[in-house]
């Protein structure tokens, strides 16, 4: 019985129930809510301890044994991504403390908060594809009210898109389920990759891996990303760092979990398919990070371009790829947080969007601007921060498997990266100070807290990354060895 | 425009007990035949509709003084919180369970820990469909 790998789900999903009763005491809210994600995290790091000495761990609910019913599987892949996704939200959630405003939080902005962690933790966690689905939904109704809330025109503009494509996305991914389920006769993740492997993976079956890789790239933006920098730019901060942080990665997951775990045997149909589209995906991402004034957006359009870096090392699929992909996960979870909050928090200071009309915000805001440059670092790579293993691995990953034009792309986008933060940098930071001393909004800490924490975690990641590498190692392993999880689900147990 | 509506608000005065009813029917007649806390959830809720419908929000709101959108929170306080509780007693979350009784007028009754996780499916099926109806209505 490993109950305790439920808790990363339940524990959001009680506290955020409670809360809903609990509406006029917005104090006891934030308190309870701080309070569920941190202990989600200290949970977390129990669960990847115990895996590192038991192994794969799983959970049937209500004692129905797989294949027949629904369970949780905890691998150090899924367990790593819960445990940053915990930590992070936690940090957005004290930056949601002094900026997200009395009407937000009167709306029932935190139960939403946890809600949406409970979906994204259910997601990394669950080895049912029914229940991905389930979980994907959960979600995703939770960002859309987090997306609508405040009712703004662009908002609810861009939540028309959003909405829609999401919509449509989830209709694609019951059709893939209805299909793979009248195909192989079973939807447990373990079960399928089991059953796949006997029969072969016949063109029926890449063809419905097809309909999952459209389903995951819409929703992660994986080439399919044409809505994701208006809506991602429209919400307050608080949210849409929650939003650039974490949704993509879901899709990013769930494409890593199908395509090692279940449609591995066609690598030359649809893994080329996946390499195709992360070109194209970095390409496009870096277009649009070069070419747009409002901050905002240049800073979705950086979350495209990440989205497709990953993606690289699934394409190549080599041992050190994935690797270097899973620690890169982890690493973007933390610095998109960040950068979405310097982001917002320049806009707040300034009161434009525009990077053309702001200037000489270091003089104002010394510690920002560092906090900025620090970001700025970590996301092109530079070696004593978090980004460079990451990319090293990719790099390596793509070198093992001869794919030297993703390689190319992958490296000329870290450039690009590097330009259009730079961008931005030397606009707003340098130059004549647009705020008089007088005007000068000050900076409240609890703003300034939390991305000062999110500097602090890049720097301890890329320093001691010795420390994380043996889970990375072993979520690369799980995941290039399916008969891992297959074995951990299906054959023992108690 | 008023329109006289005496003989809708006639009919619904019994109508609506028949749906509460049979909502109530099938949400007993769950887990191992057709119904459960879904379909009875919205059955019961159309009831509820109806109300709202034929009746205006405002009396409605004077009869059941509730708010339906904690209904839906207690619902799915109840749902989750029959899974914590298999964990408390030391089986796997969600896990149910039940025991048959003799009781005086029914006979050999069945008692399922799942009647609590269903009841919280009616609930949460109720609060959101009303809350649902009600907040479409508000915006017109």
């Amino acid at each position: 019985m490993n109950n305790i790998i439920a808790m990363p789900v339940v524990i959001p999903l009680l506290v955020s129930i409670i809360l809903v009763f609990l509406r006029p005491f917005i104090k006891v809210q934030r308190v309870l809510s701080l309070i569920a994600l941190v202990a989600t995290a200290i949970v977390s790091i129990y669960i990847l301890n115990s895996i590192q000495m038991n192994g794969v761990l799983r959970l049937d609910f209500g004692g129905w044994k797989p294949p027949y019913g629904i369970l949780f599987v905890a691998d150090s892949f899924s367990v790593l991504l819960v445990l940053t996704t915990a930590i992070v939200s936690s940090i957005i959630l004290i930056y949601a403390f002094s900026s997200i405003g009395r009407r937000y939080e009167n709306m029932f902005f935190y139960p939403f908060v946890l809600l949406l962690i409970a979906g994204v933790n259910g997601s990394f966690l669950t080895g049912d594809l029914f229940n991905l689905f389930v979980f994907f939904e959960v979600m995703l109704l939770a960002s859309y009210v987090l997306i609508t809330l405040g009712g703004k025109k662009v908002q609810l503009m861009e939540s028309i898109k959003y909405v829609a494509i999401n919509v449509l996305s989830s209709w694609f991914f019951l059709l893939g389920i209805a299909y793979l389920y009248g195909t192989v006769g079973t939807l447990n993740m373990a079960h399928l990759s089991a059953r796949i492997a006997e029969v072969g993976q016949g063109p029926l079956l890449t063809i419905i891996s097809i309909i999952f890789l459209i389903v995951f790239s819409l929703k992660s933006g994986l080439l399919l990303y044409f809505w994701l920098p208006g809506s991602y730019s429209a919400p307050p901060t608080a949210i849409a760092a929650l939003f650039g942080a974490l949704l993509t990665k879901v899709g990013i997951y769930a494409l890593f979990r199908t395509f090692t775990l279940i449609f591995y045997h066609e690598p030359s149909i649809t893994h080329t398919l996946i390499g195709v589209m992360a070109a194209i995906t970095l390409v496009g991402g870096s277009i649009g990070a070069i070419a747009y004034q409002d901050i905002r957006q240049i800073v979705s359009y950086n979350v495209v371009i990440t989205i497709g870096f990953i993606l690289v090392g699934l394409a190549v699929s080599t041992s050190i790829g994935i690797q270097g992909s899973v620690f890169y996960l982890v690493h973007d979870i933390i610095i998109k947080a960040s950068l979405f909050l310097l982001a917002g928090t320049m806009i707040y200071l300034t009161g434009k969007t525009s990077i053309e009309e702001m200037s000489g915000l270091i003089r104002n805001y010394p510690l920002l601007g560092w906090l900025f440059f620090l970001t700025m670092l970590a996301l092109a790579g530079i070696p004593p921060l978090s980004g460079f293993l990451g990319k090293l691995y990719i790099g390596q990953g793509a070198v093992e498997a001869g794919s030297y034009i993703l390689l190319a792309l992958a490296f000329l986008s870290g450039i690009l990266v590097l330009y259009s933060l730079l961008r931005i940098f030397m606009n707003t930071f340098w130059g004549e100070t647009i705020i008089s001393e007088e005007d000068e909004i000050p900076l409240r800490k609890g703003l300034l807290l939390p991305c000062v924490l999110l500097g602090m975690m890049t720097i301890a990641l890329g320093v001691g990354a010795e420390g994380i590498l043996v889970y990375v190692e072993d979520a690369a392993y799980t995941l290039m060895n399916p008969e891992v999880y297959i074995d951990a689900v299906l054959e023992k147990g108690k | 425009m008023k329109i006289n509506d005496v003989i809708l608000q006639t009919i619904t005065k019994v109508v609506v007990f028949i749906i509460l009813t049979f909502g109530v029917e099938l949400f007993f007649a769950g887990h191992n035949s057709p119904g459960g806390g879904f379909i009875g959830g919205l059955v019961l809720s159309s009831a509820f509709v109806l109300l709202f419908l034929v009746h205006d929000i405002e009396t409605v709101q004077q009869g059941i003084p509730v708010d339906f959108k904690k209904v839906a929170a207690t619902g799915v306080l109840f749902a989750v919180g029959t899974g914590v509780f298999a964990v408390l007693f030391g089986s796997a979350f969600l896990t149910q369970t039940f025991l048959t009784v003799n009781l005086p007028v029914y006979g050999e009754t069945e008692l399922a820990t799942v009647l609590l996780f269903e009841l919280g499916v009616a609930l949460t099926v109720v609060g959101t469909v009303v809350t649902i109806i009600l907040s479409i209505s508000e915006d017109v």
